[in-house]
């Protein structure tokens, strides 16, 4: 599937590459200075901040890994990343898993197609401040689901996740797997579209069941599909913090903290800049320790060949 | 479910199920069903509560239909609620939000469309590493940039105007619109591209007479992922203009977030809806191009 | 740019009253505050009414969510060279380093000709405003934690007298609970959890340790034996409250108007909510300061910070602006509506309600105490309050409370 063209400059027809492409360089600056001055120049300047003591204003006074020696040390921080680690392997197995479902759901020539498809995917639109506020709502024990249920006459029933420390991380990911399946879903539905129909045929003729031709033959075959899916789903994960903040506000106790929130929280509240860019540069390493090696083979090595 | 037919026409290639009330249909059109309700309960909850006059509230249930409609926490939301002194309602902020909003996605999709283009047929040294540093951009929780965009926008004296805050919305929307726009040139014929080399076009001639009228379905998605965020943007544009600029997100906020005093519910949804409209027409209005758009997109890599 | 900013005033009252006054050449100030609900709002329009009524503008950048969402709202604005004219900060420690870059404008002048030193009471409001002997801030109000208030409706129908101070509260919170009735209400949130620790700890654990841990940072103390007991009164008041779920402290503040909890520790400001009710103090609620055992009040509230300008004209409005903060009429107009107290001590507030005026008596007695910002750094402040959070919401116990609580006071600056 993937039709990458060859760029001019490496059939090498031309004498001068340099001088060749520059019309594409040129028209590449903004992204060239963006990847260069915003995003490696701006984490090079946390990152250098981080060692030091700055607190309100950013200030050069080196204290070493003062910083990190603190950060690892404190509750809420591994807290933090304790619950990231469950709400992203949850909502990345999930996501994907209700996404590429209803994409298969809707791709059997239902009737009122786009109406379903309108519905699963305008949560998106929504912020998640809105999603957070409306959720929270929706299980409140007192007025939500659970008293509804029992005025049914199933008196004890309980479901109140947001008031309990132990499920509260569920409570945020119905909210989030609200508001982010349904984008998943319109990627998902756009690959299986893409799919060659004779696929199908081939499938039929072998005496291949639906399931069994979805897991064994399409989605290999989505890979491209999957891995956008993935990079978008796993960027939502890492900076969740709108989300966390409408709803329950890290709460109960610190139970549904998150790393973003306490990179922003001691940044601004706390006014302890050092101590949030160590935080921020701890989230910085976890996310490029990942990448790096998936970016390589995705981006770099294969085209080359 | 095991029943399969082929189909010829563009649209669905899944297997068709054969009769109307197969076993298979009714468990698929029974969990679609379901599953909707999932999907549009808190809708249903925010329009509902958005209808209801306070003491109804304050009586519970949150399902319940409103037993004495009032759209006054509509007018309320849009004309009279209060930020700070100011009290005319999200109306303040609409313009200002329109007035960033133009700008910024026509910019950001232009740059990005270009960058898109230069990595799938102009690549040049360097130029994956670029995108794969970008990739990683975006990742990074935005506020953590709050103090360095703040300097450099300083420094090139933007900081305050609605021109800073263009630029911070192209600069973020760039990591994914390129990724987007990248991997739909890629998965335009190549002998297209070397044909129009061979006639001796350049750089610009193929982007316009070539690559930009092929691409419309991915400029949909491209919109709709830029309308949504930045619609939704509140950190930005509170942080990067001024009072006079400010987007309707933070009369939004003021209206969501006043933790002093007696939370308006009714109000808050109202306003929630009000806010939301625009992203969710752009959304209902482009229905299927949205998904086209997507699946020449996301789909090819 | 103008044209901008009036069509975004048109339609607003101002806008009317203000159109001669620019013409006038009356300056445009922005000014930038937190203050969003209702009543706040309310007070800071008599701000933005007197500075009109000088034939200025009042440009209203309010932006709600306390201090965590407006700070570095305020800082980058601040530190992007295009400030607002004044800003809204708590007073303590939180705008040291904005002074320190020569990015705040030095009232001293006009502190001098107002003669604030002799004003201000307690003084201590004024020295949370200087640095180097200079002044950069107006104290515009004091807002004290050490309350708490009380259901009269809970206590009539448990057939119980209301307490008169935190002991006869806590011997009552059995039959209370026998009655089906919440003792105490508390919003799950750090910084309640914190208010209401403070307010437990300078009733059990008295003045003398309180002032040793939170003023001198003596680790010591926070190990010794008063600090244990106070631990043990908050691990018990934290079963009181267990089954409060409720996380904004207004919604808490609900529970004692509408008599399904007993009583809540909480600020002044909750007072609001009993007005917005129309409750009536000693006969629908009750407040205590200091838990009704150790009158005193800490001295926290808000104060006015303005960025250095270059701009003359704005600068000479800047300070105008400051001088009309804390005259006596301003104090007065803002302060009846905010609910808080007054930072002078030479005004009438006879009209302020009961509360107020138990408040205006310890004032007036010098009952008063540094405030958190004051006491502690913002860091420490939050650590404290992630402690609290951590504890109240678990079953930590209070001895590993007191431990890690005293290795924070031992780090704290």
């Amino acid at each position: 599937m993937t039709v990458a063209s060859e760029p001019p400059s490496h059939k090498g027809k031309r004498p001068s590459r340099l001088f060749k492409n520059w019309m594409a360089k040129l028209a590449s600056l903004p992204m060239i200075l963006t990847a260069l001055v915003v995003f490696v120049g701006g984490t090079a300047w946390t990152v250098t901040y981080s060692f030091t003591s700055s607190r309100m204003l950013p200030k050069t006074s080196w204290v070493g890994f003062d910083q990190y020696e603190r950060l690892w040390n404190t509750d809420r921080w591994i807290i933090s990343i304790k619950n990231l680690g469950i709400y992203g392997i949850c909502s990345m197995i999930l996501t994907l898993v209700i996404g590429f479902s209803l994409a298969a759901c809707l791709d059997r020539k239902i009737r009122f197609e786009s109406a379903f498809r309108s519905i699963f995917l305008y949560p998106f639109a929504l912020s998640f401040v809105v999603t957070g506020l409306v959720w929270q709502w929706i299980l409140n024990p007192d007025f939500g689901l659970q008293n509804v249920v029992r005025g049914w006459g199933w008196e004890s029933f309980t479901f109140n996740p947001l008031n309990d420390p132990n499920t509260v991380i569920y409570g945020l990911l119905i909210a989030g797997l609200w508001q982010g399946t349904g984008l998943i879903m319109c990627i998902m539905l756009a690959g299986l579209r893409g799919i060659d129909e004779d696929i199908w045929k081939a499938a039929r003729v072998d005496g291949i069941g639906t399931v069994k031709t979805y897991v064994m033959v399409i989605i290999p075959m989505m890979r491209p599909v999957f891995i956008t899916a993935l990079v978008l789903i796993a960027s939502g994960i890492i900076k969740l913090y709108d989300l966390v903040v409408a709803q329950t506000g890290g709460g109960p106790g610190l139970s549904s903290e998150v790393p973003a929130k306490y990179v922003i929280e001691y940044m601004f509240r706390a006014q302890n800049l050092g101590q949030g860019f160590a935080a921020s540069t701890m989230m910085l390493c976890s996310v490029v320790i990942i990448l790096i090696p998936w970016a390589y083979l995705e981006f770099g090595g294969k085209k080359r060949g | 479910m095991a029943d399969m037919t082929t189909n010829t026409a563009a649209g669905p290639r899944g297997p068709k199920p054969k009769k109307a009330f197969s076993r298979g249909n009714i468990f698929l059109y029974g969990t679609l069903i379901v599953v909707s309700m999932y999907y549009l309960l808190p809708l249903y909850v925010m329009i509902v509560t958005s209808l209801k006059g306070m003491p109804e509230i304050r009586m519970g249930n949150v399902f319940g239909p409103p037993m004495e409609i009032t759209f006054e926490p509509w007018v309320k939301a849009w004309s009279e609620a209060c930020t700070g002194i100011n009290c005319d309602g999200l109306s303040r902020g609409f313009g200002n939000s329109v007035r960033i909003l133009i700008p910024s996605i026509v910019l950001s999709i232009a740059i990005a469309s270009i960058n898109g283009y230069a990595l799938s047929n102009w690549k040049f040294k360097g130029s994956e590493t670029f995108f794969t540093i970008l990739i990683i951009g975006a990742f990074i929780p935005y506020q953590t940039m709050l103090y360095p965009i703040v300097i450099m926008l300083r420094e090139i004296g933007l900081m305050g105007s609605i021109g800073g805050l263009v630029l911070v919305h192209t600069i973020f929307g760039m990591p994914i619109l390129t990724l987007l726009f990248r991997n739909y040139f890629a998965s335009i014929p190549e002998e297209l591209f070397k044909a129009a080399r061979v006639d001796g076009a350049g750089f610009w001639q193929i982007y316009f007479q070539i690559m930009l009228p092929m691409a419309l379905p991915i400029f949909v998605v491209a919109i709709i992922l830029q309308v949504t965020g930045i619609w939704n943007d509140f950190l930005f544009g509170v942080i990067y203009t001024k009072p006079a600029t400010y987007p309707m997100t933070v009369q939004l906020n003021n209206i969501v977030n006043s933790v002093q005093g007696v939370k308006e519910y009714n109000v808050n949804m109202a306003a929630t809806l009000l806010t939301g409209l625009v992203p969710l027409v752009i959304y209902f209005a482009s229905g299927k191009l949205f998904v086209r758009g997507i699946a020449a997109g996301a789909v090819k890599g | 740019m103008s044209n901008i900013l009036k069509s975004a005033l048109l339609g607003t009252a101002l806008t009317a009253a203000t159109a001669t006054a620019v013409m006038a050449e009356g300056v445009e100030l922005e000014i930038t505050h937190w203050w969003t609900s209702g009543g706040e709002a309310a007070a800071v329009s008599k701000f933005a009414e007197a500075w009109t009524a000088t034939g200025n503008t009042w440009i209203d950048g309010a932006i709600a969510g306390s201090g965590g969402t407006a700070r570095p709202i305020i800082i980058s604005r601040i530190l992007g060279g295009d400030p607002m004219a004044a800003t809204q900060l708590n007073h303590g420690r939180q705008a040291q380093e904005l002074i320190e870059a020569g990015l705040l404008l030095d009232l001293t002048d006009v502190a001098e000709a107002g003669g604030w030193a002799d004003i201000v009471n307690p003084s201590s409001l004024l020295d949370a405003c200087t640095l180097d002997g200079r002044i950069y801030c107006v104290p515009i109000n004091i807002h004290s934690s050490q309350w708490i208030w009380l259901s009269h409706a809970a206590y009539e129908n448990a057939g119980l007298d209301v307490p008169t101070d935190w002991n006869e509260f806590v011997a009552s919170s059995g039959d209370l609970q026998a009655a089906g009735t919440l003792p105490l209400a508390m919003g799950q949130q750090g910084w309640q959890q914190n208010i209401a620790f403070g307010a437990i700890t300078i009733a059990v654990a008295g003045l003398d340790a309180w002032k040793a841990v939170n003023i001198d940072k003596d680790a010591d103390v926070a190990r010794g034996p008063e600090y244990t007991a106070a631990w043990e009164a908050v691990a018990n008041a934290r079963e009181l409250a267990r089954e409060s779920n409720v996380q904004d402290w207004n919604q808490a503040t609900n529970m004692v108007i509408t008599g399904t909890a007993g009583a809540q520790i909480m600020g002044d400001w909750a007072q609001g909510e009993f007005a917005v009710a129309e409750q009536v103090e000693g006969e629908d609620y009750s407040c205590l300061p200091g838990l009704g055992l150790n009158p005193v009040l800490d001295t926290g509230g808000d104060a006015f910070y303005f960025p250095v300008n270059d701009d003359a004209d704005i600068t000479a409005a800047q300070k105008e602006l400051a001088a009309l903060l804390i005259s006596p009429e301003t104090q007065v107009s803002f302060n009846l509506a905010k609910g808080s107290l007054p930072v002078r001590g030479d005004i009438d507030m006879s009209t302020a309600n009961g509360c107020m005026q138990k408040g205006l008596d310890i004032l007036a007695d010098g009952g008063v105490l540094p405030s958190g910002d004051i006491a502690f750094s913002q860091d420490t402040t939050l650590q404290i309050e992630d402690l609290m959070a951590q504890f109240w919401s678990g079953d930590m116990s209070a001895a590993d409370a007191q431990e890690s609580y005293a290795q924070l006071i031992e780090d704290a600056d």
